[in-house]
């Protein structure tokens, strides 16, 4: 006899039984959800009480321990409106530290929620109570910073709604929450990983593959590959091997399913709360109409499959008009695993489940070598191995410290530094470059509102994200935040342009704590988008223009977990503070 | 005795993970002392922790601090538009500076057209002829074809050190921006606590250290009807650039005693990305005399993935031995790999005690398959050939000795 768990829990929350819900999916992001609506159990202000704790997890028929906000995986949805102070109380349930961060959130700095920047922590059994206005308007997240909780289930969506009326017109909507679990501890898999960095790759280049072709690689770039101690398969560190992509809280035989109508225009909240995963999001047979992107609304741009980094938001507009499923499809982008979700008229119907794609190969401008004079700027199919002699490979400096800015260290933690960066904005990110349907880049982004500063910037910062693979080591400018490194230092309400330089293989979602940056990708004066997370693509530079408006001491790093945790950190300061203290 | 050292000697290393593992700062908080705090300050539990002081009337809004201000802006021309019409399959709706307001692109990759600068050139211009890309007026990669670039916009391009190098200093920040305290979240909450909290990030955005054990070889071996054991181990632990390593090897008929066995602690430091120099000591037991060894060795990743290792090593006779090892993985498929491998000995000398001429006293050269049933875990089959050369092929024929040797081995490696 099947047991229909959250057809009982239904039950007991339309019974009025709020409490039920500990323990269990909120209803947002129960399968079946009718949406967001206001007869739901959302949390809003002004009085927000959060608590965190260990709850049982289960997945694939598999159970484990989580850590969740209000026994919830994800945690509740926090609903407020712009022009709002909200206070939330955290309480700490665990038997270590925790804290919340609200990720782009504009608020005072010692709210932000970031233990040893903005404040201490919060200790087993003790409250801390966050209090700010709300000053803005959009789809937001909020996790953990403490350890690596976040990994394991401490996070959950915040929408905003605008004081005035929402520019984006919809009929029904439901927040898409994207996450990846692993039934090993966080810290089991960073382990694994400082020993073993290509542990959890399963599709690695072999001899079968270069015998039937599987891996589309000649042997001549094996070489090449080879001969700089790279791997064309070196996608993302932790992999379908060992997680599951959820959506809302559910795996892919879960399918959770959110409910429409025919004709309605739905507007999807889609979060990419994963730890280690960038996600590649379709759903096969609906565009999708980005409205906003982290948060701040843009020109309307219809696209078929749009890359989600870790951190970053984007809320698109579906119209499905036929009475039928539609499958939502979050593929990893080394194509290890996907999540799978379903929206359908009614619960029970679903939508033919795409099989994976196949795992993409890195190429030269992976490498950064993109740019470089005499090669060809199509991918690594397209290259002309006559005009480059690959036994000369290993004379080209790869880690020439020249490339590199002055106060740059060359060392242990750097094994290259990117002879040639290029500005990858416009194009696709990897593995899309040849899907033959429309695919959401950067340079589609145009903010809707005009950009509030527009002045130029008056100095320019360039840093450096760097690695060494093998030993699993992540840093900014060549050293881990646990060298005690310098904060990166600015003037309040100071302009400058930074640039950041990818000098590994690997995308970077790199987040600034308190601020929006202007992505410069060369959109209409004004109108270039706001984001608080860009994805760094592989051997790609990123230039931003930031004004440093947000007074105090936040944090700037990775998105990945565990590159943050291993060192890809830091602090940024503004100074002057505000009255007596500057 | 030290044979025992010996074998027991890893199993002591992978009893300390647990011990060792330090992930530290991922301890509870160490209690701070209560000592008077600066005014306006709080302590972590309180008053802020009050959660009685939730949503009581009249609490203050935001107590500790306040809004930072924004640059304020005109206000926004969309304000108050209802973009309902703006849904799927219709034309955006667009800011009046858009010069492409309205355009329809029919021929740019089916992509939507970002709006573009409004200094482009080509505004208003029919660009069903360009396919591809509008580029922007300053780019130097106007009109190159970019496969796989279908964004239509080409930001700017933005030099950085690759294009200046010698490394010119940056500009620094103004002077203000170092105005003030070091660390602003002292102003509101114990610096004491603060200070303990910035220590705790320190070490956990970076400060890894583990501690792993890996079982190269531990095999069994065959030839001409005698059967032999071997095993090859090595750990470390310790964090990314300095870590205590050791090394074990050793072998032995199973009717017999053990032939040779090793012990070697070193410490290891990472000097390039790739590679560690190792210094400390070996212990080595034999039946025909033990010896201890300076050992200075070098180990790490050659190019092309050869997993590489060479050593001296100098006992306290003043003999001065070394030792080369190199290894590759060839992956069949991703759980079937081929393992060749080869060892080079050496000498500088003629040490007859051991059997050991000057010169190169042995190659030897193995193929191992493994299948990973999981990464960390792989049973092997293969095949080792041993020659010995020079004055140690001598003294071991007189010894009544092979020179030379062939077995087929089955075994296991592992890591932890």
């Amino acid at each position: 006899m099947k047991f229909d768990r959250r057809a009982v829990l239904r039950g007991a929350v339309a019974g009025g039984g709020v409490l039920a819900l500990q323990g269990v999916t909120p209803a947002w992001a129960r399968t079946g959800s009718p949406g967001l609506r206001p007869d739901q159990p959302t949390l809003t202000g002004p009085d927000i009480d959060l608590t965190v704790g260990r709850t049982p997890f289960t997945v694939g028929g598999r159970t484990a321990t989580a850590t969740t906000v209000n026994g919830g995986l994800p945690a509740p949805l926090l609903r407020l409106r712009e022009g709002q102070n909200v206070r939330i109380a955290v309480h700490n349930g665990l038997d270590e530290d925790t804290s919340i961060h609200w990720h782009g959130v504009l608020l005072p700095f010692q709210m932000d929620g970031v233990p040893g920047i903005s404040f201490p922590g919060i200790r087993p059994s003790e409250t801390f109570v966050y209090e700010f206005p709300i000053i803005q308007s959009g789809t937001f997240w909020y996790h953990s910073h403490s350890g690596l909780q976040e990994a394991v289930g401490h996070y959950g969506p915040i929408i905003i709604d605008p004081a005035e009326t929402d520019p984006v017109a919809y009929d029904r909507e439901h927040v898409l929450i994207f996450s990846d679990w692993s039934f090993l501890s966080p810290h089991a898999l960073l382990e694994k990983l400082k020993k073993s960095p290509g542990y959890f790759n399963r599709q690695r280049t072999s001899l079968a593959g270069l015998i039937d072709g599987g891996d589309r690689m000649s042997l001549e770039e094996r070489r090449m590959w080879g001969a700089m101690r790279m791997d064309p398969r070196d996608i993302l560190d932790v992999t379908g091997s060992t997680y599951t992509y959820l959506i809302n809280g559910h795996g892919p035989d879960e399918n959770w399913t959110g409910l429409f109508r025919p004709g309605e225009r739905v507007r999807l909240r889609l979060i990419n709360a994963s730890a280690m995963s960038i996600l590649n999001i379709r759903i096969p047979g609906l565009a999708m109409t980005v409205v906003q992107a982290d948060g701040e609304n843009v020109r309307p741009v219809e696209v078929d499959e749009l890359q989600l980094s870790i951190a970053e938001t984007y809320d698109v507009i579906v119209r499905p008009t036929e009475d039928r499923a539609y499958t939502i499809v979050s593929e990893a982008i080394d194509r290890s695993g996907m999540g799978r979700a379903t929206l359908a008229p009614r619960l029970g119907m679903t939508a033919e489940v795409p099989p994976l794609r196949q795992v993409p190969n890195l190429t030269m401008r992976d490498m950064g070598m993109g740019g470089m004079s005499g090669m060809d700027h199509g991918a690594m199919g397209a290259m002309d191995h006559g005009d480059m002699d690959h036994g000369d490979m290993g004379d080209m400096n790869m880690r020439d410290p020249d490339n590199a800015p002055p106060g740059m260290a060359v060392g242990v933690g750097v094994d290259m530094v990117n002879m040639s960066p290029i500005n990858r904005l416009g194009e696709r990110p990897t593995g899309l470059e040849d899907v033959d349907h429309r695919v959401l880049v950067y340079t589609d982004l145009v903010s809707l509102a005009p950009n509030k500063d527009r002045r130029a910037p008056s100095r320019t910062l360039e840093i450096h994200l760097t690695g060494n693979m093998e030993r699993f080591m992540w840093g900014f400018d060549g050293r881990k935040f646990s060298e005690l490194v310098e904060p990166i230092r600015f003037e309040r309400d100071e302009r400058v342009r930074v640039t950041l330089v990818n000098d590994t293989m690997m995308s970077h979602p790199i987040h600034l704590h308190g601020h929006f940056f202007e992505l410069v990708t060369g959109g209409p004066a004004g109108h270039q988008p706001l984001k608080h997370t860009v994805n760094v693509a592989p051997g790609s530079k990123v230039t931003f223009d930031l004004t440093a408006d947000a007074p105090g001491d936040w944090a700037f790093h990775c998105h990945m977990l565990l590159h943050m945790h291993a060192g890809m950190f830091n602090v940024v300061t503004v100074r002057p503070l505000d009255g007596a203290a500057s | 005795m030290i044979k025992t050292a010996i074998i027991l000697f890893p199993l002591v290393v992978m009893a300390a993970p647990a011990a060792a593992q330090s992930h530290a700062g991922h301890a509870p908080a160490a209690q701070v002392q209560a000592a008077p705090l600066p005014p306006g300050r709080v302590r972590r539990g309180s008053p802020n922790g009050d959660a009685a002081r939730v949503g009581a009337p009249g609490a203050p809004v935001c107590p500790v601090g306040s809004v930072p201000e924004r640059i304020q802006t005109p206000a926004d021309p969309h304000a108050g538009h209802d973009m309902s019409g703006m849904s799927m399959g219709q034309a955006p709706a667009t800011a009046p500076a858009d010069p492409h307001a309205g355009h329809h692109m029919p021929d740019m990759g089916g992509n939507r057209a970002p709006a573009a600068p409004t200094t482009d050139p080509h505004a208003g211009h029919d660009m069903s002829a360009m396919p591809g890309m509008t580029a922007a007026p300053d780019d130097p990669h106007a009109g190159h074809a970019m496969p796989g670039m279908t964004g239509m916009v080409m930001p700017p391009v933005v030099p950085t050190s690759a294009d200046d190098p010698g490394r010119p200093p940056q500009a620094p920040p103004p002077v203000a921006a170092t105005r003030g305290p070091a660390h602003a979240a002292d102003l509101y909450f114990d610096p004491a606590e603060m200070t303990a909290a910035r220590e705790r990030l320190r070490v956990e955005n970076g400060d890894v250290r583990t501690t792993t054990v890996i079982l190269d070889q531990f095999e069994a071996g065959s030839a001409e009807g005698d059967t032999t054991y071997a095993w090859g181990a090595q750990g470390w632990t310790g964090g990314d650039i300095n870590r205590f390593w050791w090394k074990s090897e050793g072998e032995g008929a199973f009717d017999g005693e053990v032939e040779e066995a090793e012990l070697q602690a070193l410490y290891s430091r990472a000097i390039s990305p790739f590679f560690d120099v190792q210094a400390g000591v070996r212990q080595t037991y034999r039946p025909d005399g033990d010896r201890t060894d300076l050992v200075l060795g070098v180990q790490g990743l050659a190019p092309y993935w050869f997993e590489v290792g060479g050593a001296v090593f100098l006992s306290t006779q003043g003999e001065l031995t070394a030792r080369g090892e190199a290894e590759y993985d060839q992956r069949i498929t991703n759980r079937w790999i081929l393992q060749p491998r080869a060892e080079i000995n050496l000498s500088a000398e003629d040490i007859p005690e051991l059997s050991i001429g000057s010169g190169v006293t042995s190659l030897q050269l193995g193929a191992r398959l493994r299948y990973e049933i999981r990464k960390e875990f792989a049973p092997y089959v293969g095949v080792e050939w041993t020659r010995h050369f020079g004055n140690t092929a001598d003294y071991l024929k007189a010894a009544g000795h092979d020179v030379e040797d062939t077995r087929l081995v089955i075994g296991l490696s592992a890591w932890f």
